[in-house]
């Protein structure tokens, strides 16, 4: 038995959960906003959330790369405030990887929200709510599954990244270095061994993910806790 | 003394093929009936008046309080006061009936005092306290949503059509608790309806709404005979109002005895009514037959002689409108011109009045006199 490498592990856990909370906080507002308007714009804010669907990695990559580089504009602002480059840094990671999972975040809450609808928040504001009470008494609770399954799908899908990853954070052990990009390194020198160990636990990983998302939302409605 | 508050509006709201404009002052006392076909503009009304529909305008000034058409922008709707029973209930399903009601009774400080006590008492709401939404029946639904307005402790109620999704002997089994809250808890009511047993059951008041109009607004008896109604709820649901007097009661056969000009009216028991109690009774055309002698053998029970006033036939129908004098009251049939000719009916002809069924009106109870 091979001895196992333990820091892709622990960075990627810690990439997705920072991620993960991070993209809820700026998703739930965004997929209020989009179930609830109707404004002209709606659809092209819609198909910039989805572009990550779609594109290929290497191309968001490519981009962030160019936006987050120490000589653009917004990199340069973030090494005048951290005094460190978002390039091959953590932190790019995770802004890259909220911008890469935030489809799965956004698409399940505004589902969610649109299946409640006006009418249990119009009679919250009937029964004295303010719009804000009644969001966290009423809409949170009733989107319950949705945030379940918007924060695990962007936990899931911030683990299973790559191309991203590769073009935004390189291949530094301990801060760039995630499971998938230590998976490639193993490969490619020929190390099946650990290749096997961290492959074979990203796909039980996610395999049960997946199951616990369907069990959840195959429960019919009103028969829930 | 300072005049009785109001609740006044001046309300337009556009849509393509339809427009509300509607306009009246209603005295904040009693049950508003809100009464019109379907499609009127009576649901729109009340969402305007609750802030909950967007696009309205116009003024809305409650109890001199101005809601909208003031310079600082409309009123949000939670801060209005106002208690709302949508048709669908819509009960919360992440809470239980408990959790529903204390929504409420926090946000209006209520809690569980006195008000809470009595409004579980009213509505008979303590046996479902642990129940789900889901698991309640459509009338238990709209008993918890009508509790649950009340909680809110509000200015004003208003009810959106709360029985239509009821069957007949739900309806009945929830009316009560209906007169009950109207009797017990004395906040100004509008209960949108299309429904005329409801409206004359419960309302004091009737505001009759059509094609986005105002046409009538006044006391129920004045409204349903004036000739706006008259157009608003066609021959169909045309009738009068009568008031009759309790003789007493058979607990044997559950009748309760009444006279009505002077002759003798059984109708299923009304329980609290002392001898003496003065009741208000609706009875529609179409519920009367006529008869040129007393029948025998018949299990119509309610058969009151009279003289026919009027007789005025409907054209391009088959039907004939006759009004009969009953010696202090009048009564209306609606009858086929066949049989008015077979009869050989004509004002002065005598006949026997069979009264198929009678509506009664709770409100329209005076103490006994004397």
């Amino acid at each position: 038995m091979p001895e196992i490498d333990f820091g892709p592990i622990r960075l990627t856990m810690l990439l997705a959960g920072t991620t993960t909370v991070l993209l809820m906080l700026v998703a739930t507002p965004l997929a209020w906003w989009l179930a609830g308007t109707r404004a002209r714009i709606k659809p092209l804010i819609e198909a910039i959330t989805a572009l990550p669907l779609v594109l290929p990695p290497t191309v968001l990559g490519f981009y962030l790369l160019v936006i987050m580089s120490p000589t653009a504009p917004l990199g340069r602002l973030w090494v005048q405030t951290t005094g460190e480059a978002l390039t091959f840094s953590f932190s790019g990671l995770v802004i890259a990887s909220m911008l890469y999972s935030m489809p799965f975040a956004v698409q399940p809450l505004q589902a969610a929200f649109e299946a409640i609808g006006k009418r249990p928040m119009e009679a919250a504001a009937t029964l004295g709510a303010s719009p804000l009470d009644a969001f966290f008494t009423v809409a949170v609770p009733l989107a319950a599954r949705g945030f379940l399954t918007a924060a695990v799908l962007s936990f899931a899908h911030t683990v299973g990244e790559f191309g991203v990853v590769l073009m935004v954070g390189g291949n530094i052990p301990g801060r760039t270095q995630v499971i998938s990009i230590a998976i490639y390194e193993h490969v490619e020198t020929l190390d099946y061994a650990q290749a096997h160990w961290l492959s074979a636990g990203l796909l039980i990983f996610s395999f049960a993910v997946l199951a616990m998302v369907y069990a959840v939302n195959g429960k019919r409605p009103g028969h829930g806790t | 003394m300072a005049p009785d508050p109001m609740l006044s509006f001046s309300l337009t709201r556009h849509w393509p093929g339809f427009s509300l404009e509607a306009e009246a002052d209603i005295p904040l006392t009693g049950v508003t009936a809100v009464f019109g076909p379907s499609g009127g503009g009576k649901s729109t009304l009340l969402r305007a008046l609750a802030g909950l529909e967007g696009g309205v305008q116009g003024r809305i000034a409650f109890a001199g309080q101005q809601w909208l058409g003031a310079p600082r922008g409309p009123v949000a709707p939670h801060r209005r006061g106002v208690g709302y029973v949508f048709q669908d209930a819509r009960l919360f399903d992440h809470l239980t009936v408990e959790g529903n009601l204390f929504y409420a009774a926090r946000r209006s400080g209520a809690g569980r005092g006195d008000l809470w006590v009595g409004t579980l008492a009213a509505l008979d709401l303590a046996p479902l306290l642990d129940r789900r939404p889901g698991s309640l029946s459509g009338g238990e639904r709209q008993r918890v949503a009508i509790g649950r307005a009340l909680l809110t402790r509000p200015r004003l109620l208003l009810m959106d059509e709360p029985l239509s999704a009821l069957d007949r002997r739900r309806k009945a089994a929830i009316l009560p608790h209906l007169q009950e809250v109207a009797a017990q808890f004395k906040i100004p009511t509008l209960y949108v309806s299309h429904a005329l047993d409801e409206v004359v059951q419960l309302a004091d008041q009737v505001l009759v709404l059509d094609r986005g109009r105002v046409q009538a607004l006044g006391p129920v008896a004045d409204v349903l005979d004036g000739p706006e109604f008259q157009a608003i709820g066609g021959r169909f649901e045309a009738g009068v109002l009568v008031e009759a007097v309790v003789t007493g009661h058979d607990e044997a056969v559950r009748l309760t005895r009444l006279t009505l000009a002077g002759q003798a009216l059984s109708m299923p028991m009304l329980g609290g009514l002392a001898p003496g109690a003065q009741v208000r009774l609706r009875i529609r055309a179409r519920d009367v037959a006529l008869a040129t002698a007393r029948p025998v053998g018949i299990s119509i029970r309610n058969i009151l002689a009279g003289t026919v006033e009027t007789l005025e036939t409907e054209p391009d129908t088959a039907f004939a409108e006759v009004v009969i004098d009953l010696g202090g009251a009048r009564l209306r049939a609606r009858i086929t011109r066949e049989a008015a000719q077979d009869l050989g009916l004509m004002p002065g002809s005598e006949v026997f009045a069979l009264v198929k069924s009678v509506a009664f009106d709770r409100r329209g109870i005076a103490p006994p006199e004397g």
